[in-house]
């Protein structure tokens, strides 16, 4: 869908146009902030089974605290003022994700989660975050690359091709020994 | 400064959260029971298949056609099948240790692309089997 809107601007105002900035960053940082609110529902995916209730408690609170916060701050900031934020400090809102989906992955890996779907959802959704947080540091240090511009829209593609393969093709009981992830082809 | 940093850590989480991706990948297909047909194509002996076999099979898997699904997995091993053949060019000279790991890792993207190939041609099988009990 946003691939849908961005193209419909793209195509009316232009790519270098101000709608299509303004655009592009505004639906990337929903996105990220959705993002934030699957990584919690993945926490608590997977502290539910461990029996961890109050660490499931924390996290929520944790995490929908995050994403409502900066959803606020980003409301209130006058349009042009809030595109120059972001801007300049998206690298770190994505690298924010990156952190926290890592915290995730150890946590699964120190608690031998072995439920397949959940575990390619959370290393699909860290490729994501990784790749989105490398490039917007490389276009922060190399702003005038016009290349970013296409390979934001190739690795856009990422998350939704892999998180459809593994709901459609990886039966939700599937289970897999951790060891096997970490150390394979033993 | 703080660009280079997050460059840098993201460059790394990066690697380490694809191989752990394609390792997923790589260790739901060891589940997969071989047809005798595709194990005799394939060369699979055992439960291991040769990493140099993966671009016969590579070839063997473009003559049959395909469910549409099966090619993310595919595309993901196959990126990681040619990044460790850049790290064993770059990297694999220095330890033999290296070497040996990437020639086993090799042969797990090679039991992916074994599993696909067996996978398509029961699947072409079931398409010969259509076509001709319409034809009937």
């Amino acid at each position: 869908m946003l691939g849908v809107g961005r193209y419909s601007i793209m195509a009316t105002s232009g790519f270098t146009s101000f709608s299509y900035y303004y655009f592009y960053f505004y639906s990337d940082a929903l996105l990220t902030i959705c993002l934030y609110f699957v990584l919690m529902n993945l926490y608590a995916h997977v502290f539910s089974e461990m029996a961890s209730a109050s660490w499931c408690g924390g996290a929520r609170c944790c995490f929908s605290r995050a994403p409502l916060g900066s959803l606020t701050a980003w409301s209130r900031c006058p349009a042009i003022g809030w595109l120059r934020t972001s801007l300049s400090n998206f690298p770190e809102s994505v690298f924010v994700g990156v952190v926290l989906t890592y915290l995730l992955w150890g946590a699964m890996t120190k608690l031998r989660e072995n439920r397949t779907h959940l575990m390619q959802l959370v290393l699909s959704t860290g490729v994501y975050f990784s790749m989105f947080a490398g490039s917007y540091a490389l276009d922060n240090m190399y702003p005038n690359t016009v290349v970013w511009r296409y390979i934001f829209h190739l690795m856009a593609m990422w998350l939704p091709v892999s998180w459809t393969y593994t709901f459609w093709k990886v039966p939700e009981d599937a289970r897999m020994a951790t060891a096997r992830v970490l150390v394979p082809n033993r | 400064m703080i660009a280079i940093l997050i460059f840098g850590i993201s460059v790394l989480t990066l690697v380490q959260f694809f191989v752990s991706y394609c390792h997923s990948l790589i260790a739901e297909s060891r589940g997969y029971e071989f047809s005798e047909q595709g194990r005799e194509i394939s060369g699979v002996t055992g439960s291991t298949v040769r990493g140099d076999q993966f671009r016969r099979l590579l070839q063997l898997i473009a003559l049959c056609p395909e469910p549409a699904a099966t090619r993310v997995r595919f595309r993901a091993v196959s990126l990681y099948f040619g990044l460790l053949g850049l790290v064993r060019a770059l990297f694999g000279w220095i330890e033999p240790t290296v070497g040996r790991w990437i020639e086993s890792e090799r042969g797990g993207c090679a039991y992916v692309a074994a599993v696909m190939l067996d996978r398509r041609i029961a699947y072409n099988r079931v398409l010969v089997a259509r076509e001709m009990s319409s034809q009937l």
